[in-house]
């Protein structure tokens, strides 16, 4: 199926897009099971956001991933790569070896996207608050290109305690970039524990508006709002859009669910099991 | 130091560099606030259009050019050596990693900068720079040859560091002669084979004037300009070696992981060869007159004469 021109799959029902996200997250606990590593909890809460996104929305070919007139989605909490891995082969731009190979040797499946090792990812994450400036970089890029490509940032709630997303929100503004979109996975968790205990942001959206940003919030795991929420940002150049998606982390197993301890914990062979039992 | 009647810092070919580079379209010029320091300023004011001020903000400046370099884009951006420091690890993971071409130029480089004091003054970015994979280091000796290697980086296929020096110094180049130097290769700026003396910025022009003293005493050095930190002109180094037998390096940079370090890296590897390190010692600069610090620091002509003797010592 071609995406390339915008909104050419936004027919596709909510049933469909669940059950796509369905799919992904079983290859989600999958591939961090087989690799005995990886973060599934963020990878969870993010995923309906990115079926959301690339299924609707998104201008982007499968055939051909590093089309230059894409949109971009860069993925700054790339811890969460298998998140994006799932969406890839999901859309065919990766093979279920790819997935399989995950975090291993030679791996195009680098621990973290990585621009450099994947077709389709575009950005090389891995360390927290650096996407959204890169994304402001490729917004400003495009706009001086008189290039319609839009611009999508997926960032953490815990990231936004790195100062950096805050000076690349002044500067968005200051630049009135229009054409560049956030969406912050607001799971409420980080590394080592809830944001409550080890510093909790305060209203995200508010922060964001200050700066000059549009927000909406929803809920991260209705497909109805996401949709809707995609849509709007990208209808409107005008302005950049921060999406604040209030999310479960570990969403859709039951007990990684707002479970610290599946930030970044592989399930063991008896939790794979279980993991599966209910996404099945 | 008092300004001599010909030449320009460094930081001044870098600016007209950038003027040049505009006629291509690709080339982009992001600055932190610094623009009037940096030189360029000269690009802003013709190019405002390509000019992205990013305010005092290094580590959004360094993944914007990112994203702007995986976009087509050709970003030039500067602020003083020492605030590049800050987005060290943005300039790792965000732009050399990925292998982004984007060209940072860190200017008011060493204690050179002078009165300032210590927090100013940048003496260790040319060796973290240097221990980045594929990054290209430069450190120029005055505003020709940093024009013609600013030029040079238009068409290279990696990031580059380019640390400039605020002040004014002797040119060491002219128009015409400055065509023929080339990233990675080092250029001879004197012949000699008692002592070979590899310089780099600021410091080429005081083992010019060292050189010529030790010449009064017989002594033959040559004199390198080692503008290209990494990858670094090994080939030559060794040649050095085997002529001269024995080898000074001169950096307004720390002792440790700069020019110094990179030099005896390859001869430790390569060719065993006596060498001293002119440079500032493990620790801080402070406020002072340019002329004065340097004397203080022991960086000055005197002390390239003393460590050339040394190593001719050690021979």
């Amino acid at each position: 199926m071609t995406r390339v021109q915008r909104g050419a799959n936004i027919s596709i029902s909510e049933v469909q897009l669940m059950e796509i996200a369905r799919k992904c997250r079983i290859d989600i606990v999958e591939m961090v099971h087989k690799a005995g590593a990886g973060h599934p909890g963020g990878s969870l809460s993010a995923i309906d956001l990115i079926v959301g996104l690339y299924e609707t929305e998104f201008r982007f070919d499968p055939a051909n991933p590093n089309w230059d007139d894409r949109d971009r989605f860069v993925m700054s909490k790339g811890h969460a790569s298998p998140a994006v891995y799932s969406m890839l082969h999901h859309l065919g731009v990766i093979t279920q070896s790819d997935i399989d190979s995950f975090r291993t040797l030679g791996s195009i499946c680098q621990g973290h996207v990585d621009m450099k090792w994947t077709d389709g990812v575009d950005f090389s994450a891995g360390s927290l608050g650096m996407g959204l400036s890169f994304g402001l970089g490729c917004a400003i890029a495009a706009r001086m290109d008189s290039s319609e490509r839009n611009i999508w940032v997926m960032i953490g709630d815990g990231e936004t305690q790195e100062g950096q997303i805050w000076e690349a929100a002044m500067a968005t503004s200051f630049h009135n970039v229009g054409n560049l979109n956030v969406i912050i996975d607001r799971n409420r968790i980080q590394n080592d524990d809830f944001m409550e205990v080890q510093m909790e942001i305060g209203d995200i959206g508010a922060k964001f508006q200050s700066f000059g940003w549009k927000v909406i919030e929803i809920d991260g795991h209705n497909m109805t709002e996401i949709v809707e929420a995609i849509k709007q940002a990208n209808n409107d150049q005008t302005q950049a859009y921060a999406i604040v998606a209030h999310t479960i982390k570990g969403k859709g197993v039951s007990f990684m669910e707002n479970n610290p301890a599946f930030h970044g914990k592989a399930p063991t062979d008896e939790e794979l099991v279980l993991a599966l039992e209910e996404l099945s | 130091m008092s300004a001599p009647s010909s030449g320009g810092a460094s930081r001044d070919g870098y600016g007209s560099a950038l003027l040049k580079l505009a006629s291509d379209q690709r080339v982009v010029v992001l600055e932190a606030d610094l623009g009037k320091s940096t030189k360029s300023c000269l690009f802003r004011a013709e190019n405002p259009e390509r000019t992205i001020s990013m305010g005092i903000a290094e580590q959004n400046m360094m993944l914007v050019s990112a994203g702007m370099a995986s976009s087509g884009k050709i970003p030039f951006a500067s602020t003083f050596a020492i605030f590049t420091e800050r987005a060290f690890e943005q300039v790792r993971n965000g732009i050399a990693r990925p292998g982004l071409v984007v060209h940072i130029c860190g200017s008011h480089g060493g204690i050179h900068t002078g009165t300032d004091g210590s927090s100013a003054q940048s003496i260790e970015d040319l060796a973290i720079y240097r221990t980045i994979p594929n990054m290209t280091v430069l450190h120029p000796c005055d505003d020709l040859s940093t024009e013609e290697l600013t030029l040079q980086l238009l068409n290279h296929d990696r990031p580059s560091y380019t640390r400039t020096a605020r002040n004014k110094v002797p040119r060491v180049y002219t128009q015409n002669n400055v065509k023929e130097i080339k990233i990675g290769k080092g250029s001879i700026v004197k012949e000699g084979n008692d002592v070979a003396i590899i310089a780099c910025g600021v410091m080429v022009n005081e083992a010019k004037i060292a050189a010529e003293k030790l010449s009064e005493e017989g002594i033959n050095a040559s004199v390198i300009d080692m503008h290209t930190i990494k990858p670094l002109d090994g080939e030559l180094i060794g040649k050095l070696a085997k002529e001269c037998g024995c080898i000074v390096t001169v950096e307004d940079h720390s002792v440790i992981g700069g020019l110094g370090g990179g030099v005896s890296e390859y001869l430790a590897r390569n060719i065993p060869t006596p060498l001293e390190m002119v440079g500032v010692e493990d620790r801080f600069g402070e406020s002072g007159d340019t002329s004065e610090l340097m004397s203080h620091l022991n960086i000055d002509f005197n002390a390239i004469i003393s460590a050339a003797k040394a190593a001719i010592k050690r021979k």
